[in-house]
């Protein structure tokens, strides 16, 4: 279970997080959503440490049976305190499919997600092979293996960045804005697989989503940030209400029943 | 079907650059002022193994042999390999195509440091051939030096940020080379030579001088394959993925910074090799730099020796700059292999 408490973030003076505090338990999927420059990227980007925080904690309890009650067990670690490859063991990040260099195959891709458990040089074991091979069959990708990154759809892509993340074998995944650049059909497939992986083995995902239907359908709790605060986090239910998204999105919406999935359906508009 | 590449797949691109590499050796050694026929090369060769003693004109071609072709094709060697190798750790680590070894100004350092010794008469002695070299290799560590000190930002080196200050150092120290040069009119016909590449120090103290710093450089570049394979993902990716980014971006910087600056005390400047090698070892092997690196060595020792060899061939007895050979000759064999590429798009 992902821990974070009280975190802040400042780029020079301004301050773009501002004392945030959020769980992500094991086998359950938090979306993070809230309007551009709330500090959704920030956050993942801070969480991975590739940006430096101010103040506040981040910690993992690996005993996630206990996680309920929000006490530390005795298994617990300082995800801050940690240098990048042993916090690469804890947490893999699925970057929004932009960059990534067209050179290199699949599956040589997909490999370099074992890069923490790797020794500097790269080698490659049979284990590490059979785990980028268990990824790209989650991610039912098999098939691209030997074609270059560069000749990819932008689904296919942002597929191939899960399978990496897969490989790298955490309990804990990080999405920044994943279906961004995805059509329909791929926005409802990727976010479907993420579901599904996140109850089979049992990951804390934590989804930054610009669309509020696929996080009040694919989500068990959300989160909004506004402004770099947490606004409200509970169910899709309890935070996808009209008054929280309109004043968060500074648009009036209207908030339906879904017409055949038990969740929460945000039209933007007025009655 | 997911599989690694055959082994002889693996295996073919080394074979091919050896191979180049080897016959390039064999051009050196005996193309020269002296031709050493193939014939008495093979003899003196099986004669040290029997430690025999030659006669005329086989004990000149020896000497000859040990006293000049020798040092000065492992010299040449290990240059290519240094220019080679480096240039493929700046393309990788600046994710950039036009990068070459010179990008954060060890050539415009060098080249100050040397003019500079040259300007002042130093004895014929053994420190006195050192000054020179020496003085290049200073120049350039201090700009390297100098130009990392001053892109840093807190604890990150942005990559924008050395190229800038890299060029800007560059242009200072090329224009007080300039300017000495201006003032030095005796010596000018030597500086230019070796802003060329067309120095041509005799024997073995300049390669023992280079050694460690080659050996130290090309070594840790020889093992940085994976990790610039990292870095082409980009700076947030890679350290995700678990790389400690800025760390491993200052070793490789300085490995190769000191490769190059030892080769480029020794040889002058050359340019291109640095810039083109691992560019058509890329188009013809593959982006993947654990490969990348090795075949570049490789493959930038073999072509400059062979640029050297037509160097002191073309002009008999008369050398001309190395540099000049390499932009003349190589940039028309880059353009054709070029446009020959299939993975043309592929960087």
């Amino acid at each position: 279970m992902l821990c974070i408490e009280n975190l802040s973030v400042s780029y020079g003076v301004h301050r773009v997080l501002k004392d945030v505090s959020l769980e992500v338990n094991s086998g359950e999927v938090v979306a993070l959503i809230g309007p551009n420059g709330a500090g959704k990227s920030t956050l993942v980007r801070a969480i991975s440490g590739v940006i430096p925080v101010e103040s506040g904690r981040i910690y993992i309890n690996e005993d996630s049976d206990a996680a309920h009650q929000g006490s530390r067990s005795r298994s617990s670690v300082n995800l801050l305190s940690l240098p990048p490859m042993p916090r690469a063991r804890f947490l893999a990040v699925v970057p929004q499919s932009a960059s990534l260099p067209p050179a290199f195959t699949v599956w040589e891709t997909v490999l370099m997600g074992r890069t923490p458990y790797l020794n500097f040089l790269g080698q490659v074991s049979a284990k590490d092979e059979a785990i980028a091979h268990l990824g790209l069959q989650k991610v039912d990708a098999l098939d691209l293996s030997e074609r270059r990154v560069g000749e990819l759809s932008g689904g296919e892509q942002q597929r191939v960045l899960l399978a990496r993340a897969l490989a790298q074998s955490t309990p804990i995944l990080l999405l920044d804005e994943p279906t961004s650049n995805l059509d329909l059909h791929y926005q409802v497939s990727f976010m479907e697989t993420v579901s599904a992986l996140a109850q089979r083995d049992n990951l804390a995902v934590l989804v930054a989503v610009h669309d509020l239907n696929l996080a009040a359908r694919y989500a068990d709790r959300v989160s909004l940030l506004v402004d770099g605060g947490i606004k409200a986090t509970g169910t899709p239910r309890q935070v996808l209400t009209p008054e929280l998204i309109s004043t968060a999105y500074r648009l009036p919406v209207q908030v339906i029943p879904h017409p055949f999935v038990d969740v929460p359906l945000v039209l933007p508009g007025n009655k | 079907m997911v599989r690694a590449p055959a082994n002889n797949m693996k295996i073919r691109p080394y074979l091919y650059t050896l191979l180049f590499l080897f016959m390039a050796v064999v051009l050196s050694i005996t193309i020269g002022s002296v031709f050493i026929p193939p014939a008495d090369l093979g003899r003196i060769l099986t004669g040290w193994l029997n430690r025999a003693t030659f006669s005329e004109p086989v004990k000149t071609f020896a000497f000859i042999l040990t006293d000049i072709r020798l040092p000065r094709t492992v010299l040449v060697l290990l240059t290519g390999a240094a220019l080679g190798g480096s240039g493929a750790a700046y393309q990788g680590l600046f994710r950039n195509p036009l990068a070459d070894p010179y990008l954060i100004g060890v050539a415009s350092g060098a080249g100050l440091g040397a003019v500079l010794a040259m300007s002042y008469k130093w004895p014929y002695s053994f420190w006195g051939l050192m000054a020179v070299p020496a003085a290049a290799f200073i120049g350039a560590l201090l700009t390297v030096f100098l130009v990392y000190a001053l892109a840093r930002v807190g604890k990150t080196i942005p990559m924008t940020n050395l190229i800038l200050a890299g060029v800007a150092f560059g242009s200072f120290a090329t224009a007080l080379t300039t300017s000495l040069m201006l003032r030095s009119t005796g010596e000018l016909h030597r500086v230019i030579s070796w802003l060329n590449g067309g120095s041509s120090q005799a024997g073995w103290h300049p390669v023992l001088a280079m050694l460690p710093f080659l050996l130290f450089g090309l070594g840790i570049l020889l093992l940085s394959g994976h990790v610039l394979n990292l870095l082409q993902f980009g700076d947030d990716q890679a350290q995700q993925m678990g790389l400690p980014v800025t760390r491993v971006r200052t070793l490789i910087l300085l490995a190769a910074s000191l490769a190059t600056a030892a080769a480029v005390s020794f040889s002058g400047i050359i340019g291109f090799i640095g810039l083109i090698v691992p560019h058509v070892m890329r188009l013809w092997f593959g982006a993947d730099y654990r490969r990348l690196l090795p075949l570049s060595i490789i493959g930038g020792a073999g072509a400059l020796l062979l640029a050297d060899v037509m160097a002191r061939a073309v002009m008999a007895p008369q050398e001309l700059p190395v540099g000049i050979v390499t932009a003349l000759v190589g940039v028309p064999f880059f353009l054709w292999v070029l446009r020959r590429a299939k993975n043309q798009g592929y960087w």
